[in-house]
Parts: C-alpha cells; sequence; structure tokens
C-alpha cells in the first residue's frame, strides 16, 4: 500500500511543481520582454510609437537580420517594437493574427514581409485602423495594400552581374545556365533578377516578366559582345540541395556551361558542388545575388565570381524611422524616381572589378553583410 | 498512516474499494476524481487563469474587440478541432484535416469564380469533397484495418497534392465569390461590439456535436468504441459502422470549417493551414480529450482551442517573441497529456 501510494503522491507533487513552474516562467518572460525592450512603463506613462514587424520565417537568416535591424532602430529612436512570424514560408494565417494584434495593440505602424495574398484583407483593416503599412523586401499583391514598399531592385541586381559577366567573358562565347527559383509558380524576384541578368549581358529577353522565352542562340552585346547558348532555366528552390540538382540536370544537357546565373548564395554553392564533382569548377563564371555573410566568404575563396548585395538589416531600420517619423512629423516616405517601391539599394561584390561596372571588395561586404 | 488508514475499513476486502476508498482521503486525489467527472474543468481552469494574468500585464488584453478577436483566430482551427475530437474519441487521429478544409475551400472557391456556379451549389460540392475524404479516411481504416494515422498521414500528402493540381497554386479573392461564400467573414453589433458570423456557425456546430455525442445512441456508441473496441464489439456495436460514421461526420464538419476559413481570409489560399492538422490536435489534447480515445468532451476542445488563443493573443500583446509563444503552446500541451495520464490512474 505504502509503496503503490509513494510514486502517485510524488508524481502529483511534480505537477504541482511542473504547473507552478510554468506559470511563473510564462509570466516571469513576459515581463522579461515587455522591461527589456525600449517600453519599460508599458501602456503607460508617455505613449511610444508602436510597430509591429511581420516576417515570413524566422528559419532564415535574411529575415532574422531584418528583425536585427529593426531592434537597433526601435532602441535608437524608443520605439515599441513587437515582432512576429509564420511558422512556415507561405503560412499566411499567422501573419494575419499578428496584423490584428498590431491593430488590437494600438500600433502606429506595420512592416511586414506578405507571405502571401490572403493577408491582404488584413492589411486594409489595418490601414482603415489609421496604421501605415510597409511592405519590406517583397511587394503584396496587389501593392496597393501597403502604403508603401522598401526592397531591393532585383532587376538592377540582375543587370549588375549580368554586366560584369559580359566584361569577364572578354568576347568569348557564353554558354549559360540559368538558375532560377520556381518552376511550379511565377514570382516577382525570380524573373526580375533572371530577366535583369540577360539584359545586363546584353540579350533581349523579349517579355521582362517571364523566364525562359528568349531566343535559345544568338549574341550578346555586353562587354566585347559574342555569340551566346542558354542551355536551360532550371529551379533551384533557392537551396544548396536544389542548386546542386539543377546544375547536374544541365550539365547533362551541355557540359560547355561557362556562365552560371544563379537566383541566391545557396543555390550557387550547390551550382559549384555539382561543377566541381564534374572537374568544371575552373573555367565557369558562377554570379548570384544576395550578399548574406556566406555568400561574401563564397566570392571571397572564387565559388562565386561576383554576387549583387541587398541590405534587409536597412530595409528594416529604414522601415522603423519612418513610421516614426509619420508620428512625429506626418512626413509620408516616398518611392524612389522611376520606381513603384522605394529601393534599398544595392551593390556589386566582387575581388575581380571591372573597368565601368562600380563594385565593392570582399571585405568591404563583409562588414555590411546580413546573417554574420 | 496509511497502514492506519488502510485498517480503517477492515470490511473492505477487495483491493480497488480499498484504493477507491484512499483515494477519498487525500484533497488531491478528491480533486483528481473531480476531474475524472468533468474534464473540462481542468481546461477552465486554465483559461480563466490565463485571461486574469494576460489581463494583468496588459490593459488592453480585456477590452472587449480583443476578446472578440481571439474568438475569431480560433474559430478555423475550432472547427477543425471539433472533428479531430470526433476521431480522437475513436482512439484514432486526422493528420489531414487541414488538408481536406483546403480542398473543400478550392473546390467551392473555383466552382463558384471560375466556373459561375450558384454559391449554395458551390457551397454543396464542398461538404460533398468533405464527405468523401471522410470516406476514403474511414474506409482505409475500417476495411484495410490501418492505423488511423498512417492512413490519415498518406491521405493528407494525397489532398495537398489533389489541391495543388486542381488550383494551380493559385488564391481565390474574396471579392471575386459571390456574398454567401464569405458570408462567414461578415460581422454584426451586440451591445458595441462585433460579432464574426463564422464564430457563431463555429458555436452552433459545438452545441450540434455535444448535444448528438450526449444524448443519442450514436453518441454513446462513439464513446464505447474509443474506450475498448474489443467490448464495443460484444456489446453487440457495429464498430466498423461507427467508425465509418464518425470519419464521415467529421469530414462534413470540416466542410463547414472551409466556409468559415474563405470567410475569416476573404480568400481561398492553397497555402493555408499549413499545420491546423497539429494546431487541431493541440486544441483537442488541451481540452482533457483523451488520445487513447473514449474520454473526452468537445467543450473541452472548445476551451481548449480558447487556450491556445488566448495565450497567443495574450503573449502577443505582452510583446512577446513569437517563438516563445509557440514555446507556451509546447508546454501546454506536454502538461495537459500529463494531466491526462494521472487523472486516467483513477480507473487503473
Amino acid at each position: 500500500m505504502l509503496s503503490s501510494k509513494a510514486p502517485r503522491s510524488m508524481a502529483t507533487r511534480l505537477f504541482a511543481a511542473g504547473a507552478v513552474l510554468t506559470l511563473g516562467a510564462v509570466s516571469l518572460s513576459a515581463c522579461g520582454g515587455s522591461s527589456s525592450g525600449p517600453s519599460a512603463s508599458g501602456g503607460s506613462g508617455d505613449e511610444k510609437v508602436g510597430v509591429s514587424l511581420i516576417v515570413k520565417t524566422t528559419t532564415n537568416p535574411f529575415f532574422v537580420s531584418m528583425q536585427d535591424g529593426a531592434k537597433k532602430a526601435a532602441e535608437t529612436d524608443g520605439v515599441d517594437l513587437k515582432l512576429a512570424a509564420g511558422k512556415a514560408d507561405g503560412d499566411e494565417e499567422t501573419q494575419i493574427q499578428a496584423i490584428e494584434n498590431a491593430i488590437s495593440k494600438g500600433d502606429k505602424g506595420i512592416l511586414i514581409t506578405p507571405n502571401g495574398p490572403s493577408v491582404v484583407d488584413a492589411l486594409k483593416k489595418a490601414k482603415d485602423a489609421g496604421l501605415f503599412v510597409i511592405a519590406l523586401d517583397t511587394p503584396p499583391d496587389p501593392a496597393d495594400a501597403a502604403d508603401i514598399t522598401f526592397a531591393t531592385d532585383n532587376f538592377a541586381a540582375g543587370e549588375l552581374i549580368g554586366k560584369w559577366t559580359a566584361s569577364q567573358l572578354g568576347g568569348k562565347k557564353a554558354t549559360i545556365a540559368l538558375l532560377d527559383l520556381f518552376d511550379d509558380k511565377i514570382v516577382s524576384v525570380d524573373y526580375n533578377r533572371d530577366q535583369g541578368f540577360l539584359t545586363g549581358l546584353g540579350i533581349d529577353t523579349a517579355d521582362k516578366k517571364k523566364n525562359g522565352d528568349e531566343a535559345k542562340t544568338g549574341k550578346y552585346t555586353g562587354g566585347k559582345g559574342g555569340e551566346y547558348e542558354i542551355v536551360g532555366s532550371q529551379a533551384s528552390g533557392g537551396n544548396e540541395d536544389g542548386g546542386r540538382t539543377a546544375m547536374e540536370t544541365l550539365l547533362a544537357k551541355n557540359p560547355n556551361v561557362n556562365v552560371v546565373y544563379t537566383i541566391n548564395e545557396p543555390a550557387a554553392a550547390g551550382a559549384f558542388e555539382a561543377l566541381k564533382s564534374a572537374g568544371k569548377e575552373k573555367d565557369v563564371l558562377v554570379v548570384s545575388v544576395d550578399g548574406g555573410c556566406t555568400g561574401v566568404n563564397n566570392v571571397k575563396s572564387g565559388v562565386i565570381g561576383a554576387t549583387a548585395q541587398q541590405y534587409p538589416i536597412k530595409m528594416a531600420e529604414l522601415g522603423v524611422k519612418a513610421i516614426v517619423d509619420l508620428a512625429k512629423t506626418g512626413n509620408k516616405p516616398a518611392n524612389s524616381a522611376g520606381l513603384d517601391f522605394y529601393n534599398t539599394g544595392v551593390e556589386l561584390v566582387t575581388d575581380k572589378p571591372a573597368d565601368g561596372i562600380k563594385s565593392i571588395t570582399t571585405t568591404a561586404a563583409s562588414d555590411i553583410c546580413w546573417g554574420k | 498512516m496509511t497502514q492506519q488508514q488502510t485498517a480503517g475499513p477492515p470490511s473492505a476486502g477487495h483491493a480497488d474499494l480499498a484504493e477507491e476508498f484512499l483515494d477519498r482521503q487525500t484533497p488531491l486525489s478528491r480533486i483528481r476524481n473531480i476531474l475524472h467527472r468533468y474534464p473540462a474543468l481542468s481546461p477552465a481552469l486554465v483559461l480563466l487563469i490565463a485571461v486574469v494574468v494576460f489581463g494583468l500585464l496588459n490593459d488592453r488584453f480585456l477590452r472587449v474587440e480583443n476578446l472578440s478577436l481571439i474568438t475569431q483566430q480560433v474559430s478555423v482551427v475550432g472547427t477543425l478541432a471539433i472533428a479531430q475530437t470526433l476521431i480522437i474519441l475513436t482512439a484514432g487521429i486526422d493528420l489531414s484535416v487541414g488538408a481536406v478544409m483546403i480542398l473543400s475551400s478550392m473546390v467551392v472557391a473555383q466552382l463558384a469564380v471560375n466556373n459561375g456556379l450558384p454559391a449554395p451549389v458551390a457551397l454543396l460540392a464542398g461538404l460533398i469533397v468533405g464527405l468523401a475524404a471522410g470516406a476514403v479516411n474511414g474506409f482505409l481504416v475500417t476495411r484495410f484495418r490501418l492505423p488511423p494515422f498512417i492512413v490519415t498521414l498518406g491521405t493528407l500528402n494525397i489532398f495537398i497534392a489533389l489541391t495543388l493540381l486542381y488550383s494551380n497554386g493559385a488564391t481565390v479573392r474574396g471579392s471575386a465569390m459571390p456574398g454567401l461564400l464569405t458570408w462567414t467573414g461578415t460581422t454584426f453589433p451586440v451591445g458595441g461590439v462585433r460579432i464574426s458570423t463564422g464564430v457563431v456557425v463555429m458555436l452552433l456546430l459545438y452545441i450540434a456535436i455535444a448535444f448528438i455525442l450526449g444524448k443519442t445512441a450514436w453518441g454513446r456508441h462513439v464513446y464505447a468504441v474509443g474506450d475498448d473496441k474489443e467490448a464495443a464489439r460484444l456489446a453487440g456495436i457495429a464498430v466498423n459502422k461507427v467508425l465509418m460514421s464518425v470519419y464521415l461526420a467529421a469530414g462534413a464538419v470540416l466542410a463547414i470549417g472551409a466556409w468559415i476559413q474563405i470567410g475569416r481570409t476573404n480568400a481561398a489560399s492553397p497555402n493555408a493551414g499549413v499545420d491546423l492538422n497539429l494546431d487541431s490536435i493541440t486544441a483537442v489534447v488541451i481540452g482533457g480529450t483523451s488520445l487513447f480515445g473514449g474520454r473526452g468532451s468537445v467543450w473541452g476542445t472548445l476551451l481548449g482551442a480558447l487556450i491556445v488563443g488566448v495565450f497567443r493573443n495574450g503573449l502577443s500583446l505582452a510583446g512577446l517573441d513569437v517563438l516563445y509563444q509557440t514555446l507556451a503552446v509546447g508546454v501546454l500541451i506536454i502538461l495537459a497529456v500529463s494531466i491526462d495520464q494521472w487523472i486516467r490512474k483513477v480507473k487503473s
């Protein structure tokens, strides 16, 4: 009897302890969260500008960098910043809830990288409630669901690496492999970078919003100009694994590939592995877009020839500042000239600079790269 | 001490009786007996404490608009959790609830918008999709005697693929749909607060299913099958028929969930419901329904869904990172299952 009872009361004690601990932990961390932030006084006292940053996921260093940038700006500007994120890429429901919570909280503005078109309705509610909505990196669909978008000019980013490639070729024939993002859906970043690259290289892209509709052979006009052949466009999913598989497929189609465009640096790293195992990594120009710290290191070590660097930290910092500005002075941010968004800038990163193309070295790029 | 207590009733020869008698002696076991009798009691207490704590942490939390918002945020997962409860009561589990709901919502939206069918016909087609999906799950569970976990893991992937094939990955916007489809997203005022129609539909479903489970022979059969399949069979219950009807009922509930989802997001998106299956299981488990079947109630599930909603909203208003919200939900799940195990010891 005694022995059968003892463990049970032990278990019940463990439970009570567990329950108390949890509640304690939750309330403690809740307090810790609000007091460690700039809004130690909570809702009372002088009203701080409330801003919610809602990113796609927290599993991607690009968005983690965005959060870091926003936190830094929030500290200097005395902003009450709340962070939220989808559970996975494409998780619209969690983002909708975060938007609703931002309205409920009484925030002045929302910074969001939308996970899909379903968030548009919630964004409209936010705008109706008087919140200023800034899209970061990705414009919502339709774009006017946000008051303004702060983003990288992805077409310009593609153009930079295209021009650089043309100058490196020095008139040689270009046998081009294109490692895109998707083949089952159309997203703007995908065609803007791909078509920008071809434009920079001096190839007529036909429809600028469509990958793969350009002539497969012909002449490129960039640099000294010369003949080109496009081996194919292959989806990489934007990751190492997909990049490797896509490169292998294209190498099987044509082993003479000497120019590889990649949608981002993880795909480039995967492509390089495929080239290495085929013994072709020496004479191939691999170009990419992103400027993450890992990617910049890959440029330094010669895996990638050149990359176009974008600035998520700056995007978030500018976003927070814009909402503070609006709250204090009533000034709204405006689009960059000639674009339908605010351009947060892009730089060509390479250690083999080309004449007439502005670039920065990998050492300089390492200081401002994201995802350290 | 214990020795004396056992010595107290010398007439109680049977060990179980003695045990039961002992249980009544300590306050903790008295609590356990009460919790065993009313499975919805512990989630109700957790909800009450959570609301009070979050109300103290942020003065905006207890505003009626915010409380109304929480009910809207749980309306979809709350509806899916009804279907999940039905299946878990039979000692099964359904990983495909979210996928079935999304498939149904895409069919409804596409038929109404792209094929120009009248809204009621489109909704009926959505209901048929839900029932068909339930029938597939039920058929595989009863005829092939496959474990529900495996069956629904398989159909989860199948339904996701069908959704993407059917929709080409495209979202259908609410603005293009007939009003009836997004009716569940409309709100009406009740004394200054705006209540969402979708929430009312969900609550009506809870009332209906609670009544059916509690007051009909079918409901008692569901519990009997979940408690002990073999005993139920020996008692003359057609176990397979009951199981099949449970999967069909779940499918119908999911189709209604699809309607609520369309209204809630004012769109039908093939990317929605990333892990609604796990969220619905979370609500059921936190609501005190036993994963081993035969014990629990839909009211507990409603409380479970509300607890998750209150935690997410409350922690968010308190300014906590989204990862801590997920962490808190994880702790809640383990606590809830531990409490269930502890309560179940009353029986053994």
